[in-house]
């Protein structure tokens, strides 16, 4: 787990500018940097030693020299892809993952990541051919930048590093800063920095002297609706379930160093900390986030797992003030605005990990997307129930039942509820149904945006866009396929991965492998019949099902309780750090071009005065304000001051 | 009166919801929730709105979008409720 940079084309002084783009990202590998340039190429690489502790550095070249790759991240399958390597005839140099992939390139070309398991980004030069192969695991869980400068393609596994290469300056993207006010994130390849883009999960970029190919090599896939019924009844896909996970989680245990744990307190991390927990000799380390406000709180549930699990566990609390003191660092780290300040404690929690001497936590990321586990996908089941008989006074009130964490839900009359969530038989054939009040509710904040830039995007409406984008099999799935596949393939690697993911933990040299994201276990579990993983109203069926044996039974019925943090209210109030006083204020956000001015003045005045806003104003509040961290940190306007401190 | 009411509604809408753009061609009758103007929570600062400001109390069965989800709407249940008022 590392970070890189690299060029291809002819680069003046190569070495020089691969030190400083390797330097602005060596916050993701402390451990040592190396360096590779030829005369059309370049390769930079800041290295988190966690296989291969003695032996793999890079970037490494094979024996002929002709190949030489930059990596980031782990193929947890090296051990067994190396067997079969050696069993061809081939010798290794070393025993890191590292070494695998050039073997493997070497005997199947780029087609070689199709037998790869595992969370990686990678630039592969071959003196060969004279071309760079860059690419992404299959979910998208590390990162890599590009863009374009003439003739010229810089690369890296942060967007920072890119803004030192000749000609590259940070420009907001106004689309994709409307694809976040409205999707949460910007749709790949599109970042908020204009003409930089990534390469999309599941997809193999090739660069050669007057070209650039992009294709995929994998992709998410539901069977058709009306496909005939997967074989095999329920206790036998549990047990098949639970063989997946159990393998793809010892897999994840592979490395030189310790492996320990984040604990939630919900039912995902307890699972991958249960399984951990019997495959760590030492024992297992577990880590939590604790929070002062009782509605984000878990700790009586993180405590219970980890004394019944007997680790040793750490928790790290996320009081008054703490988000506000960490937001400048972590938009630096999102890079991106973000519309919830969930990435925040995050932060903290891979610092925790750090100051405890480890550099890899499993988490339980990505259950929710691949076995149907967040509210979304039951409001959705709801809205269609109520969509059947629109006159219903009873059938809303399931609504209140998704949300019991929403006060201004519970008070609500269940014509109001209706309403609120649009059960509108009319839209039950749109593609985006499931994610439509979400989105709508999300682009309610562009009230804020300024005369200029709601001319700028004049007609563009990122919904469609994202429509657009869905793959001519979309129709033919489920409908709760259909919002697995908006999650899993959108906001997960867009956000949840990135911002919430990789960018948190990397921040502090910490890499996080999810188990819950090994291909196999996905492919298996898109297959299964959609009442497997949603059960009536209870998420992620199969799963408990699966995993009962592990967990004691209060954690093991949990019901879904979304990852929180308190938004605005962390902003406001006594001891307002001087930041948010300067990044909302009149100057700097007319400065900044985007935002209404006198609005964002009212929306800082509610929410001091109202601290318990909206799900709008809130995502209004986190969104502006981050923006304006993100003009200042990057484009160099000095815009605010935006010292944390 | 009834524009009083309506005037006042009105700019509390503009002031609390759209943050003071009157840019926003909001109509008499436009849905407020379609239109993306309130949410839950919205709704119940509506409702504390119009219990300050009018002196009237409003029950949990009136709290209905027939009843609050435009200026109009709102604007003649503030007036029905403020005549029962007057007549008991």
């Amino acid at each position: 787990m590392c970070g890189f940079s690299g060029y291809f084309g002819t680069v003046r002084d190569g070495r020089a500018l691969l030190e400083r783009m390797t330097a602005a990202i060596a916050h993701r590998g402390p451990d040592e940097q190396g360096f590779f340039t030829t005369k059309a190429a370049g390769l930079g690489h800041a290295r988190l030693s966690i296989v291969g502790l003695g032996d793999g550095q890079q970037p490494m070249s094979d024996a002929t020299g002709d190949l030489t790759i930059a990596f980031n991240g782990e193929i947890f399958n090296y051990v067994e892809l190396r067997e079969q390597l050696r069993a061809k005839g081939r010798h290794f140099r070393t025993t890191s993952d590292t070494e695998v992939i050039l073997h493997l390139y070497d005997e199947m070309g780029e087609d070689c990541v199709s037998a790869l398991n595992g969370d990686f980004a990678f630039a592969l030069w071959d003196g060969r051919r004279r071309r760079m192969v860059l690419t992404r695991d299959r979910m998208g869980v590390r990162p890599l930048f590009y863009t374009r400068q003439g003739e010229r393609l810089y690369f890296a596994s942060e967007v920072k590093a890119l803004l030192q290469a000749p000609g590259v300056a940070a420009e907001i993207d106004p689309v994709a800063l409307d694809q976040i006010f409205t999707l949460w994130a910007p749709i790949a390849p599109r970042t908020p920095f204009r003409n930089i883009y990534e390469i999309e999960p599941a997809s193999l970029m090739i660069v050669q002297e007057g070209s650039v190919s992009t294709r995929p090599y994998w992709s998410l896939e539901y069977p058709d609706r009306d496909a005939p019924p997967r074989q095999g009844d329920e206790r036998a896909a549990a047990e098949e379930l639970r063989a997946l996970l159990t393998e793809a989680t010892r897999m994840r245990m592979r490395a030189d160093v310790p492996v320990g744990a984040y604990l939630s307190g919900g039912l995902d991390s307890s699972i991958t900390s249960a399984l951990a927990a019997g495959m760590a000799p030492g024992g297992l380390r577990t880590f939590s986030v604790t929070f002062d406000s009782a509605e984000h709180d878990e700790s009586p549930f993180q405590i219970e797992m980890a004394r019944a699990l007997g680790t040793h566990h750490s928790a790290v609390a996320c009081g008054e003030g703490d988000i506000a003191a960490v937001f400048p660092d972590v938009i630096r780290f999102t890079e991106r605005p973000i519309l919830r300040t969930a990435p925040a404690p995050l932060y903290k929690l891979s610092s925790l990990v750090r100051e405890a001497g480890l550099k890899v936590v499993l988490t339980g990321e990505g259950a929710d997307e691949v076995f149907a586990g967040y509210d979304i996908f039951k409001e959705a089941r709801v809205r269609r129930f109520c969509g059947r008989q629109p006159g219903s006074r009873i059938r809303p009130h399931l609504f209140r039942k998704l949300y019991p964490y929403l006060p201004g839900l519970r008070q609500q009359s269940a014509e109001y509820l209706f309403s609120f969530f649009g059960a509108s038989g009319a839209t039950l054939d749109d593609p985006l149904f499931s994610h439509r009040p979400r989105f709508d509710g999300t682009a309610a904040t562009k009230l804020f945006y300024s005369g200029d830039l709601r001319a700028t995007l004049s007609g563009y409406d990122a919904a469609e866009e994202l429509a657009a984008r869905l793959p001519e099999a979309f129709a033919r799935w489920h409908p709760l396929h259909q919002a697995q596949y908006l999650e899993a393939r959108f906001l997960l690697p867009g956000y949840i991965l990135s911002s919430q993911g990789d960018r948190m933990a990397m921040a502090h040299g910490i890499e996080g492998r999810f188990p819950f994201l090994d291909h196999h276990l996905v492919e298996f579990a898109a297959g299964l019949p959609p009442e497997m993983k949603l059960k009536g109203l209870v998420e992620k069926h199969i799963l408990r099902e699966a995993t009962k044996d592990l967990l004691p039974a209060a954690i093991g019925r949990r019901t879904k309780q979304p990852y929180r943090a308190p938004d605005s209210q962390s902003f406001v109030g006594p001891g307002t750090r001087d930041y948010v006083q300067s990044a909302l204020g009149d100057a700097a956000v007319s400065a900044g071009g985007l935002f209404n001015p006198k609005a964002v003045a009212k929306l800082h005045e509610k929410c001091s005065r109202q601290p318990a806003s909206g799900f709008r104003d809130n995502a209004a509040f986190v969104g502006i304000l981050s923006t304006q961290l993100w003009l200042t940190t990057f484009t160099g306007t000095g815009i605010c001051n935006a010292k944390a401190a | 009166m009834t524009d009083t009411i309506q005037d006042a509604v009105k700019a509390f809408v503009i002031e609390n919801f759209l943050f003071g753009d009157t840019t926003h061609a909001l109509a008499d009758t436009d849905s407020l929730i379609e239109n993306g103007i309130i949410d839950s929570t919205g709704v119940l600062e509506l409702v504390a709105f119009i219990e300050d400001h009018c002196g009237i109390t409003v029950a949990d069965a009136d709290i209905v979008p027939a009843n609050l989800d435009s200026l109009a709407r709102i604007t003649a249940f503030i007036t029905a409720k403020t005549a029962s008022l007057v007549a008991a």
